[in-house]
């Protein structure tokens, strides 16, 4: 094994940065789209909740291709970003963000759905009783009560946005110094032949993914739902 | 004043029949008490009226107030209802204390909102009305079931509503606490004047609490009125039935006389007085109407007096009342321990009806 102050730092950096805004985005995203599915009903809810369950089955490199396709800077959507924000998205950092984002939402938005619906409805039906709307509701009663599921999920969520590859290296490349990735640096680090590297990026990536899931595990046996008062 | 005509329909569940309830509620009393089995639809009529569930028609007025209107696509939100509504289980929020989930009532109760120094001297007040004061800081789970009925009663409260809504609130209670349960809300009657409809399927419950019952059977209204005429004097068999409490025999009337307003009814071969029947005919067959516990049951061996009917024992079980005895034509009574050891033994017993006790149901 090479000496660690050989190694360069960029893709452990990077992927922490990636993780945290996708993370970011699939708390808020994400939870909102679950207390939709879970406490609301309107027509096209199936084949919402079928939409979302699709990049946990297709194969990474088709959910690339049509990100791709859509992002591109060609496409629509991806010259409305470029003209917003003066560069394009395919191939930068921000493309490893919203890899990250499709990688993990799909399970935290089930998980955290599955979650709400296990907290005591007559809780939320006390509240809008006692003259709460339902955003006051949702914010001093709902989301209290689900607290540390979904800070588990919270977790849960952030190790998986950490270990994209797929999605990342169809929609962000590979390229070191700017879009490369943990994965995909272990990725590489195999492919040149450089297995010292490619070992510690193994050890990080597995420390790593303990020390998030451990607690996040301790936090998801504390979650007692039902009535307790 | 509660004017409430609630339609509601609702599919039919695995392997049942669809539902429907069908209901008028008028009530201007202090405690009107829905009576009913369970499934009856009673904490679906409650669920109506805190706008929980949508009727599919109807009309519900409550003290001037239109919450919901079929024909003019009138439907208040619970927000703006102002309904205190206490749970089975009280729902007090888990994650915050006495004095937070009071908090929480008063600052999301509807515009007008008292102000801040106002808020804190309401929650003070209602800490200290149900002597919550000492616990105020504690979380639900810290809290005795007592306690917790009383927070959830503060806690509806406080926010001044126009109606209190209360579903089964002392099921699962033992007697000790279902006796302070009733206290408080007969205290808070007294107090606070807020109409309140509670939902019970316990005979006891209701005599307790209500002034006005109206019973519920599978979607239906049975009858309404005062408790005293609904439990005392029921309008139909079924009702009677429904209550528990009484012998139903079929009878017919032999005998009317206005002048001296009495009645007589064969059944089972005797006869037995009662009083006058209006709007009824002799010939005319139904139901003997009359409550267990006022049965005399005498031994065989005769004994001056009259209205009695001389009755073969079938069967007898120990109850925590004493013991009941079931006798061949289905007539059930109700004798202490002492009196029944006086009338082990024998096949044949006679059975007292108090003239005043007879009720009869037509056919």
């Amino acid at each position: 094994m090479g000496t660690l102050s050989g190694i360069d730092w960029f893709p452990l950096w990077l992927s922490l940065r990636v993780a945290a805004l996708a993370t970011a985005a699939v708390l808020v995203i994400g939870t909102w789209v679950a207390y939709m599915l879970s406490h609301k009903t309107f027509r096209g809810k199936d084949l919402i909740d079928s939409l979302i369950t699709l990049p946990l089955v297709l194969p990474p490199t088709v959910l690339g291709y049509y990100l791709l396709v859509l992002l591109s800077r060609s496409s629509p959507l991806g010259h409305v970003y470029e003209s917003t924000f003066g560069q394009p998205l395919v191939f930068t950092w921000q493309a490893a963000v919203v890899a990250a984002f499709l990688h993990s939402a799909p399970l935290f938005i089930k998980a955290v759905r599955a979650a709400l619906e296990s907290i005591d409805h007559r809780y939320e039906l006390a509240a809008h009783s006692l003259g709460a709307s339902e955003l006051r509701t949702f914010f001093f009663v709902t989301l209290p009560l689900a607290r540390n599921s979904l800070s588990a999920l919270a977790a849960l969520c952030f190790a998986r946005a950490l270990g994209d590859f797929g999605v990342t290296i169809m929609l962000a490349g590979n390229i070191p110094g700017r879009t490369q990735t943990l994965s995909v640096a272990i990725y590489d680090a195999v492919e040149s032949g450089n297995g010292g590297l490619a070992r510690v990026l193994v050890i990080i990536v597995s420390l790593a993914a303990i020390a998030i899931l451990w607690p996040a595990n301790w936090l998801a046996r504390r979650t007692k739902p039902g009535i307790a008062g | 004043m509660i004017d409430a005509r609630i339609v509601k329909r609702l599919p039919a569940a695995q392997g049942g029949d669809p539902f429907e309830l069908n209901v008028h509620l008028r009530s201007e009393s202090p405690v009107t008490v829905l009576l009913g089995a369970s499934g009856a639809g009673k904490t679906l009529t409650l669920n109506c009226l805190a706008g929980f569930a949508h009727p599919d028609e109807g009309r519900i007025l409550v003290q001037d107030q239109l919450f919901f209107d079929a024909a003019a696509g009138v439907h208040l939100a619970p927000q703006k209802r102002r309904c205190g509504y206490i749970f089975q289980d009280h729902a007090l929020f888990p994650h915050m204390t006495v004095r937070q989930n009071l908090r929480f009532a008063i600052q999301s109760s509807p515009p007008p909102r008292p102000g801040r120094l106002e808020r804190h001297r309401r929650i003070q007040e209602m800490l200290e009305a149900f002597e919550l004061a000492d616990l105020s800081n504690r979380q639900p789970h810290e809290l005795s079931g007592g306690q917790k009925q009383r927070a959830s009663i503060a806690r509806a409260l406080v926010i001044q509503p126009r109606l209190l809504l209360l579903d089964e609130p002392t099921r699962g209670l033992d007697a000790r606490l279902r006796a302070s349960f009733y206290q408080i809300l007969l205290s808070t009657k007294a107090k606070l004047k807020v109409p309140m409809i509670v939902v019970t399927h316990a005979l006891d419950e209701c005599f307790e609490l209500a002034d006005t019952v109206c019973v519920i059977d599978r979607g239906r209204l049975l009858q309404t009125g005062p408790k005293e005429q609904v439990i005392a004097r029921p309008g139909s068999v079924e009702l009677a039935r429904l209550l528990g409490i009484y012998n139903l025999l079929p009878a017919e009337i032999t005998h009317l006389d206005p002048g001296r307003k009495l009645s007589r009814l064969r059944l089972a071969g005797q006869e037995i007085e009662g009083p006058y029947l209006p709007a009824t005919l002799r010939g005319d067959s139904g139901w003997l109407c009359v409550p267990r516990h006022e049965l005399k049951v005498l031994p065989y061996p005769p004994q001056a007096g009259d209205n009695q009917l001389l009755l073969e024992v079938a069967s007898s079980s120990v109850t925590a009342r004493g013991v009941q005895l079931e006798f061949a034509n289905g007539l059930v009574a109700e004798v202490s321990q002492s009196d029944y050891e006086d009338l082990r033994g024998s096949r044949e017993l006679r059975v007292a009806v108090p003239r005043g006790a007879v009720h009869f149901l037509a056919r």
